[in-house]
């Protein structure tokens, strides 16, 4: 028994900000002190309030410690752990009381989430698989191996509504008896963790937390639909999570939790892991496959379904990271419990990455039905430096965007579908008014034309059209006819398509054209980019009665594109300025403006 | 995704060479192993030059041109060679909605290479890449396994005299 446990975060974004380094420093100034049999220095998977790391937790107190260097350490070892005086200083704002330290799940960040797939990330040390255990880990797993039926087993995960947590939201009970229902001899899990959406990062999460809780959920979808052999299929840019799921599968297999007739069950279920390679289009299922057997990942078109013919043409079971992590709970909580949670059509809990203008970057887990506005004001802690909301970015590149009029919206499948948006996997970057919206619609398209695998017409030769739209639009040479043929495109190439990557390719044009039709009439009629982003569509000026005639713009501009004399107003040569903004940032009077 | 092909002659060492046959005998004729087999070549070369293709697709039992599809449609495989110190700039909506466009356009005018280029003398190469799952931190960048986050264009220059020696 240890009186301390030292929780430090070994997720991507806290090991970024040197958190190894700080179990480094604590474990040999722990012993330096002599408590090494007092004091147990644990590295986790993710809080989840990634803005804020790299994270310390030290319990039984329960102190959050934020934005911790390594040269704090000595300090909470000094202080803390040898005199039990708690350091201040370093305690999350959020958290400080006057009494003592309050609890972390009564800060606004916390107290509206209900963490599920989330539930050992941050609380156990992921590479030790008796600290699942003591979690009620592998629990489920027995349960349905000695006491359930695979029929029953499926009907507890119908019963739970449980719907996919990758995009497309197809109940997941549903999918496992399509194929439970093929005879065959020889039928796979997938898992697929190629999380390819640009600013999700909660299956890195769990991956890198709780990677047992996948093994085991993998292994029950196994037993249900009849497959003794699952592939993970990972990105090759999360070492992190590759490491400690290599770790996890070799210690349920020297345990006997995977392998060969687990809990002397008779039933056998082999793992594997296969690396991807950086494509996004492989997050498609049938392209993920198409990616495990060796080949380039272009999709298949379907039917066949997975369920009848999928990896190495048997019939295959995919779902993806964050699905398969709510499975062992809604075996060991029952169905009820699960759908006790959400909405009437979207039960249980959404794991959402919340990025760019928000304070409170990082991992949250609400029940279905949360506001975005909830999430954002909340949870979030609004928008840094006092800008305004603008619009939230959903679904990647495959989604739309939520403009402020609907921030009131709960958020599950069927409400995002109705305003033309998509839950995606759970990306959620927060957008304030400095974004223009023309100018994100290109930055996805850009993506999508980098990632289109170039089976089909409609996307590898429709997106790069819109894309050369969409540059027209921005450099100021647009129509507003330009914005009826982009419309026509878009619908064009979302009914033609193979796969769901050119399908849902036009989605961000499409919604922002919604939400944001008069930015782009800004762009195509008044020639000028609200936002002030579009560079071709900005002029640098001097406000001639704030400039003191310093010279310093002058002195600055790399192409003397700025003339004047000294103590008189300057200007600046329109057709000579390459709209660095060097100028606007020497300015100490704010008398250069953008417009 | 359009691949820079290096120019740069290919010269290997015996001990690259011996590790190459080694993973291409381990799997020789499985041809799902393929992707396995092109990443550790990666990891031995950095990068994968036709010669390394063309023994891969020997030793596996598949055609050249599959090789080579392979490696040109994952944005993980390499055809011209990284730099000492392998710049990455994350281009993530996270990332570029906190500016890393101007991040990627200020190292790319400081060291005179565009993205997916390497400098003459080998020392820094460039590329910009796709969420590396650091949002918290906003822009980021990576130097080989150094990663700085919640950076701005400004910071550029103190970073790379890091690497100047």
């Amino acid at each position: 028994m240890y009186r301390s446990h030292v929780l430090v975060c070994g997720g991507t974004g806290c090991t970024s900000s040197n958190s190894p380094k700080i179990i480094e420093q604590f474990e040999t100034l722990i012993k330096e002190k002599g408590l090494e049999d007092e004091v147990k220095v644990i590295r986790t998977g993710c809080f989840g309030l990634c803005a804020l790391g790299p994270v310390v937790v030290v319990y039984p107190e329960g102190c959050f410690y934020s934005e911790v260097k390594p040269e704090d350490v000595a300090e909470i070892v000094e202080e803390h752990l040898l005199k039990g005086r708690i350091v201040q200083r370093l305690l999350y704002d959020e958290t400080k009381s006057s009494e003592q330290v309050k609890p972390l799940k009564e800060t606004d960040f916390y107290k509206k989430q209900n963490r599920v797939a989330l539930r050992n990330c941050g609380v156990i040390n992921p590479e030790d698989i008796n600290e699942y255990i003591a979690y009620d880990g592998y629990q489920a797993l027995a349960k349905c191996l000695t006491e359930l039926t695979p029929e029953q087993v499926i009907q507890i995960v119908k019963d739970s509504g449980l719907r996919g947590r990758g995009g497309g939201g197809f109940p997941t009970g549903l999918k496992w008896s399509f194929t439970a229902a093929n005879q065959a001899d020889q039928k796979y899990v997938v898992c697929n963790a190629d999380e390819g959406d640009p600013g999700a990062f909660m299956d890195r999460s769990v991956l890198e937390g709780d990677p047992h809780c996948i093994i085991e959920a993998m292994t029950i979808c196994g037993y249900a639909t009849g497959a003794t052999e699952g592939y993970i299929y990972v990105r090759a840019e999360y070492p992190i999570a590759v490491k400690r799921l290599e770790i996890a599968i070799a210690q349920a297999k020297e345990m006997g939790l995977l392998g060969k007739d687990i809990f002397g069950s008779g039933f056998d279920f082999d793992l594997h892991i296969k690396l991807g390679a950086g494509a996004f289009v492989c997050g498609e299922e049938t392209a993920l496959m198409t990616s495990i057997e060796g080949n380039r990942g272009e999709p298949r078109p379907r039917p066949p379904y997975p369920a009848v013919k999928g990896l190495f043409a048997k019939p295959t079971t995919e779902n993806n990271v964050e699905t398969f992590a709510n499975i062992p709970t809604i075996i060991r909580e029952g169905a009820a419990y699960f759908a006790s949670m959400g909405t009437e059509k979207s039960k249980g809990t959404k794991v959402f990455a919340l990025g760019g203008k928000i304070k409170n970057t990082g991992l949250v887990e609400v029940p279905m039905g949360t506001t975005l506005r909830e999430i954002i004001e909340e949870i979030g802690g609004g928008i840094p430096n006092g800008k305004k909301f603008k619009a939230a970015q959903t679904g990647g590149p495959s989604g739309g965007c939520i403009p402020v009029s609907l921030i009131d919206t709960p958020i599950d499948y069927d409400n995002l579908t109705a305003i033309g948006c998509m839950m995606g996997s759970g990306g959620l970057i927060v957008m304030d008014e400095d974004n223009c919206m023309v100018d994100i619609a290109k930055f996805f398209l850009n993506f999508t034309v980098d990632e289109s695998c170039g089976k089909c017409t409609p996307c590898r030769v429709g997106t790069r059209r819109l894309m050369e739209m969409l540059d027209k639009i921005t450099s100021g040479a647009g129509t507003l006819e330009d914005l009826d043929k982009l419309e026509e495109l878009c619908y064009y190439i979302k009914e033609n398509s193979l796969c769901g990557l050119g399908q849902t390719a036009p989605n961000p044009v499409l919604a922002t054209l919604k939400f944001f039709r008069d930015e782009y009439v800004a762009h195509v009629v008044d020639k000028k980019c609200p936002a002030g982003v579009c560079k071709d569509l900005l002029q640098y000026k001097i406000i001639a009665d704030k400039c003191r005639g310093c010279t310093a713009c002058a002195r600055k501009c790399p192409v003397g594109a700025i003339s004047g004399t000294v103590k008189n107003p300057h200007s600046i040569d329109t057709a000579k300025c390459i709209k660095c903004g060097a100028c606007m940032e020497t300015c100490k009077f704010g008398a250069i403006i953008k417009e | 995704m359009l691949k820079k092909i290096s120019k740069i002659p290919f010269v290997d060492t015996p001990e690259q060479a011996a590790k190459l046959d080694e993973i291409i005998a381990k799997h020789a004729g499985d041809a799902s192993q393929l992707m396995h087999v092109m990443q550790v070549a990666q990891e031995i070369y950095g990068y994968l030059p036709f010669e390394v293709q063309k023994k891969i697709a020997d030793g596996i039992g598949v055609t050249l041109e599959k090789v080579y599809g392979v490696a040109t449609f994952y944005a993980q495989f390499a055809l011209s060679p990284k730099g000492k110190y392998a710049i990455s700039v994350c281009l993530g909506t996270a990332c570029y909605v906190k500016g890393s466009q101007d991040v990627l356009n200020e190292i790319s005018a400081q060291l005179g290479i565009e993205a997916e280029e390497c400098t003459a003398d080998g020392k820094f190469s460039l590329s910009a890449c796709r969420c590396i799952g650091a949002c918290g931190l906003a822009p980021v960048m990576t130097v080989n396994d150094d990663v700085y986050g919640k950076i701005t264009a400004k910071d550029v220059p103190s970073i790379l005299a890091k690497y100047a020696e």
